[in-house]
């Protein structure tokens, strides 16, 4: 059989990336646009960690511990402000969240 | 020393993980997303093993699957309750007690006494060596985003601001 290269780990987080993409773009409802853009962060980490295994470091995995430090931080203030929001407006629809347009 | 059947894991791995990010984005239901994305990361995490990267693996295994993803499933179901599906419960339930109960009695067997040697057993310890090291600041500065996500998180939760 043919060998795994690192190309095909990043074809497979290109169409990761894409899905998350695509999922943030078409989405209403805010829960489903934040999983996306944790499709998105997966995406990249699967990109560094192959280039980190490409070059035999370890920096690539050191830095994709530090994204996932940042998703677990987008989440939790994601719940917050989705709950805050949640209660004052009774929506979590993208496109009724409209209160700086007059 | 060969890994076996790279390539079949591998397109499995990466089939799994691409369906999973179909069915997240095309669900209705934000809760099937959310399992949906649990699959995903599950799968993203088998690639980190195939590419000699058990730490990462662990933690996305652990931070995401365990505990991000709680969070998401949590703000999905809060004003929603599962229906009666305590059949399958009590199936899937009992189908671990037999697994646990079947490894428990012949664990010796199943399980050799000495693990194989592994290409990159300290793999850990290089990246905790890093992390204390090279990148002590960005550690710290990590920390801090945090603790700051961690008060956000609780003051905009709060009733009155």
């Amino acid at each position: 059989m043919l060998e795994i290269t690192t190309f095909h780990y990043l074809v497979v987080a290109a169409a990761l990336f894409v899905l998350g993409v695509i999922g943030v773009l078409t989405r209403r409802n805010v829960v489903v646009v934040l999983m996306s853009i944790e499709l998105i962060l997966n995406a990249v980490n699967l990109n560094l960690v192959a280039f980190s295994r490409m070059w035999g470091g370890l920096h690539g995995q050191v830095f994709a511990i530090f994204v996932v430090v940042d998703a677990a931080a987008e989440a939790a203030v994601g719940l917050g402000i989705l709950i805050a929001f949640f209660r004052n407006k009774e929506t979590i629809n993208v496109d009724e969240i409209d209160l700086l347009k007059w | 020393m060969t890994p076996v059947a790279t390539p079949f894991f591998f397109y499995l791995l990466s089939g799994l993980a691409v369906l999973g990010g179909v069915l997240v984005i095309t669900r209705r239901n934000a809760v099937h997303s959310a399992l949906a994305l649990i699959l995903t990361l599950l799968a993203v995490a088998g690639l980190y093993l195939m590419l000699y990267a058990p730490f990462v693996a662990g933690v996305q295994i652990i931070v995401y699957a365990g505990g991000i993803m709680v969070v998401n499933i949590e703000r999905t179901v809060k004003e929603r309750q599962f229906n009666r599906i305590w059949p399958v419960g009590l199936a899937a339930s009992g189908a671990l007690l037999v697994l646990f109960v079947s490894v428990l009695v012949k664990g010796k067997a199943l399980f050799p006494e000495r693990g194989l040697p592994l290409p990159e057993a300290d793999n850990t310890q290089k990246i905790g060596e890093m992390l204390y090291g090279n990148y002590m600041f960005a550690f710290e500065i990590a920390s801090l985003l945090l603790l700051v996500a961690i008060l956000g998180a609780v003051i905009m939760t709060k009733k009155k601001i």
